[in-house]
């Protein structure tokens, strides 16, 4: 079957197109939706694609970073003030597909993949959707939790930049320097005279979705990150997941080492290929 | 319905008829008569379809064709400097680097991306530039010698 492909210089000229046509796929990086036509997809019978400059446009400016939703992982790699993101880009797939992977795109990926997305989630980051009709704004959980019904487009996600050193992320997986994940675990621990104050933390391939640990971060609260202060964060690490089986790992598998990557994360103890 | 495109493969210019959809490797192969570069998987997972676009390494079996009009793209079939082998490809001949030979095309590639930014790249440079590509004979250690020496040969080259 024959594919339309559509292509748009306005992002909100690409989002009514999305929300008309039947079976429209928003094309970013490719590196989802062409696997889906290489594979015959019935579903998709038209590609929607912009070239909007705002979609790949990177801001960072008075504590505030925007990224816009087709910002790839190379481009968040070349640049210096997103540093504390480069652990988590250079770990999506090897140098070509950082090239064409998108921040977007990874909202959207499938578990055991998304591990930008749990980044994101710890990092309390927004959604910005475009419409036909204007912008809406709403907080990742949400669009994580209903990223699965209707056909959306995201312009760009935002998050306040975090303090020096408060966020760490892990992947754990079976090949290195590239690999699935078994997991990830994201993390931003703010501390305020030497207490963690606010914490976020997220998983990656811990359920469908990226998935934020919020008795652990509960059980974090004014504690310090030392093996006794940890310790109550740990007992209650796998509240709200619901992992599976793959390929990679067993759902077993990923419960029985959760809580000690999580562990090793909140201590400060994974060595350096991990981070 | 067909679009017509025109891009740039390893320094001619090139037009051609794509379908909607159509991906580059694809198109390269069946409609621009390139055979140098070869699809494994296509799902953008085992890295030998890798070309270079505008100079950084992509996986043409998940780009779509119609976003390469106007661009540049190189293949393992433009490699060769004249009648010399690139030092890439004498040095996987010399290393042994090739078994099968499947998943050549794309390490070279791979490799080509890694040498253009990087002439004296360590080991560990290498590893993660090769880190999207699979091969299933080698073990990876007589690709990874390769390369390391193809920029040794080529720094002494421009010395």
């Amino acid at each position: 079957m024959t594919i339309n492909v559509k292509t748009f210089p306005r992002l909100a000229d690409a989002a009514s197109a999305l929300s008309q046509e039947r079976g429209a796929r928003f094309l970013a990086g490719g590196t989802l939706v062409m696997r889906a036509v290489n594979e015959a997809d019935p579903s998709i019978e038209t590609i929607v694609r912009s070239t909007d400059p705002s979609f790949v446009n990177i801001s960072v400016s008075s504590g505030r970073v925007e990224l816009g939703a087709g910002v790839t992982m190379a481009a968040i790699l070349a640049e210096r003030e997103l540093s504390f993101l480069h652990p988590v880009a250079r770990a999506v797939g090897g140098p070509a597909v950082r090239e064409a992977a998108t921040v977007g795109g990874n909202l959207f990926a499938p578990s055991p993949y998304g591990d930008f997305a749990a980044a994101l989630l710890a990092l309390d980051a927004t959604v910005m959707l475009a419409g036909g009709v204007g912008q809406r704004e709403l907080p990742l959980d949400e669009f994580l939790s209903r990223r699965d019904r209707g056909a959306v487009l995201v312009s760009s996600v935002a998050f306040k930049r975090p303090a020096s050193d408060a966020f760490r992320f892990v992947k754990v997986t079976r090949v290195h320097p590239k690999g699935i994940s078994v997991l990830s675990i994201s993390a931003q621990l703010p501390t305020a005279s030497g207490r963690v104050s606010g914490a976020r933390i997220a998983y990656g391939a811990m359920g469908p979705a990226p998935v934020r640990a919020k008795a652990a971060e509960r059980a974090l609260e004014g504690r310090t990150l030392d093996s006794a202060g940890v310790a109550p964060a740990l007992a209650v690490a796998h509240d709200g997941t619901a992992p599976h089986d793959d390929a990679i790992a067993s759902a077993w598998w990923r419960r029985e080492i959760l809580p000690i990557h999580l562990r090793r994360l909140l201590l400060g103890e994974h060595p350096p290929r991990h981070s | 319905m067909k679009t017509p495109i025109q891009f740039r493969l390893n320094g001619e210019e090139v037009a051609t008829f794509v379908e909607g959809g159509a991906n580059l490797l694809d198109t390269l192969r069946e409609s621009v008569g390139d055979l140098s570069v070869k699809g494994g998987c296509w799902q953008g997972t085992c890295g030998t379809c890798t070309v270079l676009i505008d100079g950084v390494p992509r996986l043409s079996c998940v780009t779509l064709a119609e976003t390469c009009a106007g661009h540049s793209v190189e293949t393992v079939a433009g490699l060769r400097r004249g009648a010399d082998l690139h030092p890439l490809q004498s040095a996987f001949m010399e290393r042994f680097a090739a078994q099968c030979g499947y998943c050549t095309p794309g390490m070279l590639m791979a490799a080509k991306a890694l040498l253009d930014k990087n002439p004296n790249p360590t080991r560990e440079n290498v590893v993660d530039a090769i880190c999207g590509n699979i091969c299933r004979c080698t073990g990876y250690e007589p690709i990874i010698n390769a390369v390391l020496d193809a920029a040794r040969s080529d720094s002494r080259r421009r010395a």
